[in-house]
């Protein structure tokens, strides 16, 4: 689905990591950890077409994204659902609207209403569906934008820290949320530091785990 | 981009996607100054246009009707006026491109006298010399040789063939109307110069509601429709008023007639009236481009 072949990334003359071949194979759990700045938003900004690598080459469903005009990038985007460390919403609009935003973008807004009353109540935002995205609390924003990324019916989840700012019990539900999807046949890959859901994550699925650091990738194979 | 996409894009613009127009939020403040300003720049042109189109209109008046005529003027000693005046008639209608000339009457030069002396002069009893119309034919009449024949036959005769002063009041009337024209195209730069610095101000003000689309899989012409539709509407409403308003003002405006029509008062005739619906169009198009080309170059910048 997404693999990537001897990519390195420098920004600003520096080399943020070199070397970097993986494949995320059909219905694979990948979790990528590592140290902050490491570079793990970079590598996921690869996998979706955000970025360009700097060397190497980086395929979305065995096409070069280097090769890729803005409109196919777009078109791209639509089998990749992404949920954002920091969400990522369009404020003025209602929960609902927000969460049919893929559908709409792509000419489809009339289908939302078939799923998305089903979607929310799947991540248990159907009370909010009327709210504005700042009304909600930091889970509640993940989930919403765990919605968002599936909509469309993506082949593939990438999901940034999607626990980083919610508490233990909110990261468990957003976890298992991801687990049913990847049952479901998604492939999924998620950055993340935090050890705990890792394990926790390991216990439900079999999940991959790469650690990018010292500016490369390795499987970490020894238990977390 | 191909003749398909330009013509869906145009499609687009007045199909309108109320969903598209959603995701960018509302601004009340600086839309109604970029309507403000399309309105006043199409009041403007509208403006501009009818200055311009009048001057063209004199310019041409002056050309082709002035320069069909000229004028003899015979200043003799009281009783020779008659025999000169004969005399001369007698030499202009033997004069080849000459197709006919008369003499004015007392009332047509007491006419000419009015505007200066009053309307009772006794023209009769003053020593004013006699006018003598001429008439040319298409290809006008050798100058010079006719001022020579006067001179013999004629001594008292001076010819005026208009051009001393036509030319001035036509080379006048031309570089307003250039001017004029060079105002209108300065007009439509500045109004595609302002409306790219408000679509730019937007574009920069909706980074993140940009961002967002681009995220989720919108494509560039998607996110740039929502700006340019609100932006050429904008452009077309203010344009709209504008050019109404000045359409009606320089309707209104009091006709003049002086000197049989050799000046007139500023306006449109007949088919001129349609640059006021022209004017509108234009500062849609104009609008139209120049928030696209600003959209498209600030979203380039985006991944």
């Amino acid at each position: 689905m997404i693999e990537l072949e001897r990519v390195a990334y420098s920004y600003g003359g520096e080399e943020l990591f070199t070397d970097v071949t993986l494949s995320l194979a059909p219905g694979s759990f990948h979790f990528l950890t590592g140290p902050s700045g490491a570079g793990k938003t970079t590598l996921l900004k690869l996998c979706y077409g955000a970025l360009i690598a700097t060397s190497g080459q980086v395929r979305l469903f065995g096409e070069n994204t280097r090769k890729m005009d803005r409109d196919r990038i777009a078109m791209n985007r639509r089998r990749i659902g992404v949920v954002h460390q920091d969400c990522q919403f369009l404020d003025h609009l209602p929960i609902a609207e927000n969460v049919a935003l893929p559908l709409t973008v792509a000419g489809r807004g009339d289908e939302a209403d078939a799923y998305l009353d089903e979607l929310l109540a799947w991540v248990g935002l159907s009370r909010q569906k009327e709210q504005l995205p700042p009304e909600l609390s930091g889970g509640e924003r993940q989930r919403a934008a765990l919605a968002r990324a599936i909509i469309m019916s993506p082949e593939v989840i990438i999901a940034d820290e999607p626990t980083g700012n919610i508490d233990w019990e909110m990261s468990q539900r957003l976890l298992s949320l991801l687990v049913e999807l990847n049952k479901l046949g998604k492939t999924v890959l998620i950055a993340s530091h935090d050890l705990a859901l890792i394990r926790a994550a390991k216990a439900q699925v079999s999940a991959r785990v790469l650690r990018l650091k010292d500016r490369k990738i390795q499987a970490a194979e020894v238990d977390l | 981009m191909s003749a398909v996409e330009r013509i869906r894009a145009v499609a687009m613009l007045f199909g309108g996607d109320r969903q598209a127009d959603r995701a960018v939020p509302p601004t009340g403040f600086t839309a109604r100054l970029t309507i403000f300003t399309a309105g006043a720049m199409a009041f403007l042109a509208v403006f501009v246009l009818a200055l311009s189109l009048t001057a063209g209109r004199v310019a041409y008046r002056w050309t082709e009707e002035l320069a069909r005529t000229s004028t003899l003027r015979i200043s003799a000693p009281e009783g020779q006026v008659d025999a000169q005046v004969q005399a001369a008639i007698r030499v202009l209608e033997t004069t080849p491109g000459v197709a006919s000339a008369r003499a004015l009457t007392d009332d047509e030069q007491r006419a000419l006298l009015a505007p200066w002396f009053g309307p009772d002069l006794p023209v009769g009893s003053l020593p004013i010399p006699q006018l003598i119309e001429i008439f040319e034919e298409a290809g006008g009449y050798d100058a010079t040789g006719l001022r020579a024949r006067l001179q013999a036959e004629v001594p008292g005769a001076l010819l005026d063939d208009h051009a001393r002063w036509r030319a001035p009041l036509v080379a006048a009337a031309e570089r307003l109307k250039l001017l004029g024209y060079s105002a209108v195209i300065l007009i439509a730069g500045a109004t595609a110069a302002m409306i790219t610095l408000a679509a730019q101000a937007a574009l920069a003000a909706n980074a993140q509601v940009i961002q967002v689309m681009r995220l989720v899989g919108a494509r560039d012409v998607y996110i740039a429709g929502a700006f340019v539709r609100r932006f050429t509407l904008r452009a077309l409403t203010g344009a709209a008023i504008g050019a109404l308003v000045s359409g009606v003002a320089v309707g209104l405006l009091p006709e003049l007639e002086v000197a049989g029509g050799i000046l007139e008062g500023i306006g449109f005739s007949g088919a001129e009236w349609l640059w006021v619906l022209a004017i509108p169009i234009l500062a849609t198009l104009v609008a139209f481009v120049a928030t696209r080309a600003a959209a498209f170059r600030t979203l380039r910048r985006h991944a």
